[in-house]
């Protein structure tokens, strides 16, 4: 198994371990403040050691994330809808490794993390399939009274910072992740922090799924430190606290309140439920055009 | 003295039936609020108008008491008679139409030609529009059964005083939530005879309560534990503020906030409506609109040929008494919005702007200031950055489209934008690279119930109008 | 008060160089023309819809309606006028209310050329003019050269302004170098006496677009005003129209400073919309044009409206149709 951290039982050979770093900017950067922390499994023992963001690796995942909203955001629908199909695609060929992973992390029977693995492959086709269908079901034409076309669309909303949930390492952070990548958005995303490793794995994957540089920003770290800097970001549009503890979301939600952020909190977190489209609808801005009708 | 001078015209302020005092609104009835008398005035002539018995906190209690027991029995009522309710809402607003719009102008100070033509009747339709809406919500998006909020506390600025209590309540009652509404302190006239509408309408009592009041009352609103739902229309300042205040609540927020639109005009815009446009975006209700075009953003190759249009066309319009149906151009509502917009003029002098204005007789009393344009202006200056929320216009050039695009996003605040070109495919590519959220192509400061407004950034979150609008006031 | 009678064509020094160019060929007008900004048909209707909102009340009334009075020309344009029915429009044109010395005269009459000798004599020694429609009118469909006999026999006759229509088929294709060549033959025509009001035919022209452009040619051609219509086709002077021939006069005029006017003719039957005209021609064209000698209602039925108003702003009390003369 791939989580064992000496040999490989089956041929006894030394194993290559592997460095879990962030991901910012389509590069897999150490924390500039070259902290790591230890990550162990459910069962205590030492899994690896992760990257320790500090607030200027997060500085520098939102540089990365607005530098590439303009292309994410502008490119077609169709377009957005295969990457993220690539993506499901390049989990499909890791099963394995990743539901070794998420049974480290979190526990549980092979089988079960098995499942959970095919329900973030899946969810990654359910949302490649909305990419280039939101927008009708969102969006139409406005029948006003007078000579005027008028046509509401929606837009991404910009940068998204995103805490992922703590529990679920894989499911729930691809459930928060890919809805806000399919409308167009760019995110950082804080990584479960005592279950970062899937987390990692996965942006090894989408580095290789066509996803620009930039439009998937991944920390890991403490979110207790991280958060803050997140939720003030002036260049930060919205924030998902999905990670945060209902107590602790107050102090965020002031910090965000600085340039109007849109604050997303979850209402169900069993990431095993319909997704619906409530997390598409919440990071999108409602554009609405008018013009005359004339000859 | 010109030739063809034309006579006064003044609606006659009986029509008003003004009366010396006005009372809050409370489950269902009218009474003196506990909470200070307070006079409100006329803009135009500083003269009092009546006496409002503003609300105190206990009214705020009662208020939100009555909303909450409404609630149930009213989002229990099948949609079609909450429909039937807001109906007979619609009809009697354009039944008393020319009553409302001559009370909204001695409030407000806006022209009698702007609330007679735009305020009333938009209001109107307003409710109109959302009435169909209440026994279809099932159909709207928002999932098969969608359930009410609950209790909205609803805080409206002084701009549009009926319409803005229009846009808030007719949605938030189609959807089965009741409210609580707080007008504007410096005009809370029209809200309160609209409440005697909704009276007159027999809704149940509790479901639309109308506090008079100022910023205390909106804060014990926004701070009471019995409301659901807070809309807000007003500063980016205050908004920032209650989004503070909820924080660590589960109450749902809606925020429509402040505005610096930018009105592009390419050289290859039909000009002689460009001038119209560019007029009608920023003198519209004298200014005082959130997404008024302050910032006209003309390329630099017909800039001075469009300014002279604009200066010629600016000269035409009439400024002076708001009851007067040949007037273009009324009061600033209060003493305090005037001396705010004669600080950040003044600032734009210093700044080193040329500042321009039409020859025009401002009234001794009252509070005026006369349509204003700032040439020379560059994206530092205030005036380009800062909410004027007042009849002056920034004019800056640009050379391309990009950087016509990079100066209008370059700002925090992204609710309205006007393009002008005759170029069918670039109307559509700027349209799609402004943070927006509206984009007026070749027309500017249009509104229909039917068409979603709010904006991006710090212009705030939700939509108000269409189906988007019915979102804010659903538990989905 | 300015309720002045027609003396004159406004006589203003012309300094064309920067428009000698455009008419030098067929691409060269065609590019000027379609260089000119588009006019958007919401936005010009809405603005004109905007003007109509004006209230004028008491005293700017009573001028608008004695101004508008001054500017009509009293048309009669029917296959069955007779000298009859030419001398009886003259009476009425010299003096409009045979019960009140205080009604200005029309501006001009307007008849077919071969009524016009009729209307010379009818109009002697008055300050009415003699306007006639030319150039097979109303279609404009005749070779250039009988087009042209047409305004000669007019002009011969005693005609002092002629009315003709362009060849909007051509106009249409495309051949402005036509249409502006023969707006140059026919003023030739005119002789230096006849003034001359171009007829665009703007229902025909369709589009806001095509009137700025028919007008801008008109005016580059020499006309003296130009007209909205013959009066037998529908649409005939609509508010959009009117709204964008008087930019077109006002912006010739910046960038000339040759001013020239603009006819309104067909449709116009009531004092309020003749009143809302006069508010547009203030607030778009500039008050230089509320003006007979720029600005005209070529109309009929119009007049005894505005007589009719005129009464009523003078007694208080509505008018009847049996108080004004029916011609």
């Amino acid at each position: 198994m791939t989580t064992d951290r000496t040999t490989d039982r089956t041929t006894d050979r030394l194993a290559v371990r592997k460095t879990y770093k962030l991901y910012v900017g389509g590069a897999f950067p150490r924390s500039e403040s070259g902290r790591s922390y230890p990550v162990s499994s459910s069962k205590d023992e030492l899994l690896a050691h992760a990257a320790q963001a500090s607030r200027k690796d997060l500085r520098d995942a939102v540089t990365a994330a607005r530098k590439a909203f303009p292309g994410w955001a502008a490119a077609t629908a169709y377009n957005r809808g295969q990457v993220l199909y690539r993506v499901a695609e390049m989990l499909e060929g890791r099963r394995e490794q990743f539901a070794a992973e998420v049974s480290a992390a979190e526990g549980g029977s092979a089988k079960s993390a098995l499942t959970l693995v095919d329900e973030a492959i899946d969810r990654w086709v359910y949302y490649a399939g909305w990419a280039d269908k939101y927008a009708q079901v969102a969006g139409g034409t406005n029948p006003v009274a007078g000579p005027y076309f008028n046509f509401s669309l929606p837009e991404p909303t910009g940068v998204v910072g995103i805490v992922a949930p703590q529990d679920s390492s894989l499911l729930g952070l691809v459930s928060v992740l890919a809805p806000a990548l399919t409308t167009g958005n760019t995110v950082v995303v804080l990584a479960a922090e005592t279950r970062p490793l899937p987390a990692v794995s996965l942006t090894e994957v989408l580095a290789t799924s066509d996803l620009p540089g930039g439009v998937l920003n991944l920390l890991t770290g403490r979110v207790a430190e991280l958060a803050p800097w997140l939720a003030s970001h002036r260049d930060v549009n919205a924030i998902d606290l999905t990670g945060i503890d209902a107590p602790d979301r107050a102090p965020l939600q002031i910090a965000a309140a600085d340039n109007v952020k849109r604050v997303f909190v979850p209402r169900s977190t069993n990431w095993s439920d319909d997704p619906g489209i409530t997390r598409l609808d919440a990071f999108v801005e409602t554009k609405t055009v008018w013009h005359p009708i004339g000859v | 003295m010109a030739i063809f001078d034309y006579a006064p015209a003044p609606e006659s302020r009986d029509i008003a039936r003004l009366r010396p005092s006005y009372q809050i609104f409370v489950d269902g009835a009218f009474r003196d609020g506990s909470g200070e008398a307070v006079k409100t005035i006329n803009p135009a002539d500083e003269a009092p108008l009546a006496e409002v018995a503003e609300a105190g906190p206990s009214d705020v209690d009662d208020a939100i008491k009555a909303a909450r027991r409404a609630a149930d029995p009213w989002a229990a009522l099948p949609g079609k008679d909450r429909g039937k309710y807001l109906f007979r809402i619609a009809r009697a607003i354009q039944e008393r139409g020319r009553e409302l719009a001559v009370l909204e102008s001695l409030d407000n100070g806006k022209p009698i030609r702007e609330s007679r033509d735009v305020d009333i009747p938009t209001a109107a339709a307003h409710f109109f529009y959302y009435a169909g809406w209440a026994d279809k919500l099932g159909y709207a998006g928002f999932g098969p059964s969608p359930r009410p909020i609950g209790v909205a506390g609803q805080i409206i600025p002084w701009n549009f005083p009926l319409l803005m209590a229009a846009w808030k309540i007719a949605p938030a009652l189609a959807c089965g939530n009741t409210v609580v509404l707080k007008p504007a302190e410096t005009t809370p006239l029209t809200a309160l005879v609209l409440a005697e509408i909704i009276a007159e309408a027999d809704l149940p009592r509790g479901v639309v309560n109308v506090l008079a009041g100022g910023p205390a009352i909106g804060q014990a609103l926004v701070e009471h534990d019995g409301v659901d739902k807070i809309a807000f229309t007003g500063s980016t300042d205050v908004g920032k503020t209650i989004q503070r205040t909820l924080a660590g609540t589960s109450k749902r927020l809606s925020l429509e906030l402040g505005g610096k639109a930018a009105n592009i005009v390419f050289d290859d815009a039909p000009l002689d409506q460009a001038v119209e446009g560019i007029v009608n975006g920023i003198f519209f209700n004298q200014g005082q609109v959130c997404c008024a075009g302050s910032r006209l953003l003309v390329q630099e190759s017909i800039a001075d040929e469009l300014i002279d249009a604009l200066k010629r066309r600016l000269s035409t319009l009439r400024v002076g008494d708001p009851l007067d149906k040949n007037t273009d151009v009324g009061a600033i509502n209060s003493a305090a919005q005037l001396a705010r917009i004669r600080e950040l003029s003044d600032s734009g002098e210093a700044e080193g702007a040329t500042r321009w204005s039409p020859p025009c007789e401002l009234p001794d009393r009252g509070y005026w200031f006369a349509p204003t344009v700032f040439t020379g202006v560059s994206q530092a200056n205030r005036i380009a950055r800062e909410e004027i929320f007042g009849p002056v216009l920034s004019v800056l050039t640009f050379r391309t489209p990009d950087e016509a695009i990079e100066k209008a996003n370059n700002t925090p605040y992204g609710l309205s934008a006007g393009v002008w070109t005759e170029k069918g495919s670039r109307i559509l590519s700027m349209a799609n690279r402004l943070r927006a959220g509206v984009v007026w192509a070749n027309t500017f400061n249009r509104f229909d119930p039917a068409s979603p407004f709010g904006g991006y950034k710090e212009s705030g979150f939700g939509r108000e109008g269409g189906r988007h609008g019915l979102e804010a006031y659903l538990d989905h | 008060m300015r309720t002045g009678s027609y003396d004159g064509r406004v006589t203003v020094t012309s300094d064309r160089s920067t428009l000698h160019d455009v008419t030098r060929d067929d691409s060269s007008l065609r590019r000027f023309l379609h260089g000119l900004p588009g006019v958007d048909q919401v936005g010009a209707e809405a603005r004109a819809a905007g003007l109509a909102t004006r209230s004028i009340k008491t005293s700017a009334k009573a001028w608008a309606i004695d101004t508008a009075i001054a500017m009509v020309d009293l048309t009669t344009l029917e296959g069955a006028d007779t000298p009859g029915k030419v001398r009886s429009l003259c009476a009425k044109a010299m003096r409009p209310d045979p019960g009140d010395v205080s009604v200005p005269p029309v501006a001009a009459v307007c008849v077919y050329p071969d009524l016009v000798a009729t209307a010379v004599d009818a109009l002697r020694g008055s300050s009415v003019q003699i306007a006639s429609v030319a150039t097979a009118f109303p279609s404009g469909r005749a070779s250039l050269e009988t087009k042209l006999h047409d305004v000669r026999d007019a002009v011969a006759a005693g005609a002092t302004e002629i009315d003709m229509v362009i060849d909007r088929g051509a106009f249409l294709a495309g051949h402005y170098l036509q249409v502006f060549d023969e707006i140059v033959a026919t003023k030739a025509a005119c002789g230096g006496d006849a003034h001359l009001k171009v007829i665009l035919e703007t229902g025909e022209l369709a589009t806001l677009d095509n009137a700025r452009r028919a007008a801008w040619l008109a005016l580059l051609a020499g006309g003296d005003f130009i007209k909205t219509s013959t009066g037998k086709v529908t649409p005939a002077a609509t508010p959009p129209v009117a709204l964008v021939m008087l930019q077109a006069v006002r912006d010739f005029a910046d960038l000339t400073g040759d001013v020239r006017g603009v006819k309104l003719a067909g449709g116009i039957r009531t004092s309020k919309e003749a009143v809302r005209y006069l508010v547009m021609v203030n607030e778009v064209a500039g008050e230089q044009w509320l003006d007979p000698r720029l600005f005209r209602f070529g109309a009929s039925s119009l007049l005894n409206d505005l007589l009719q108003q005129r009464h009523k702003m003078a007694t208080g009390a509505y008018d009847g149709p049996d108080y004004v003369t029916v011609d």
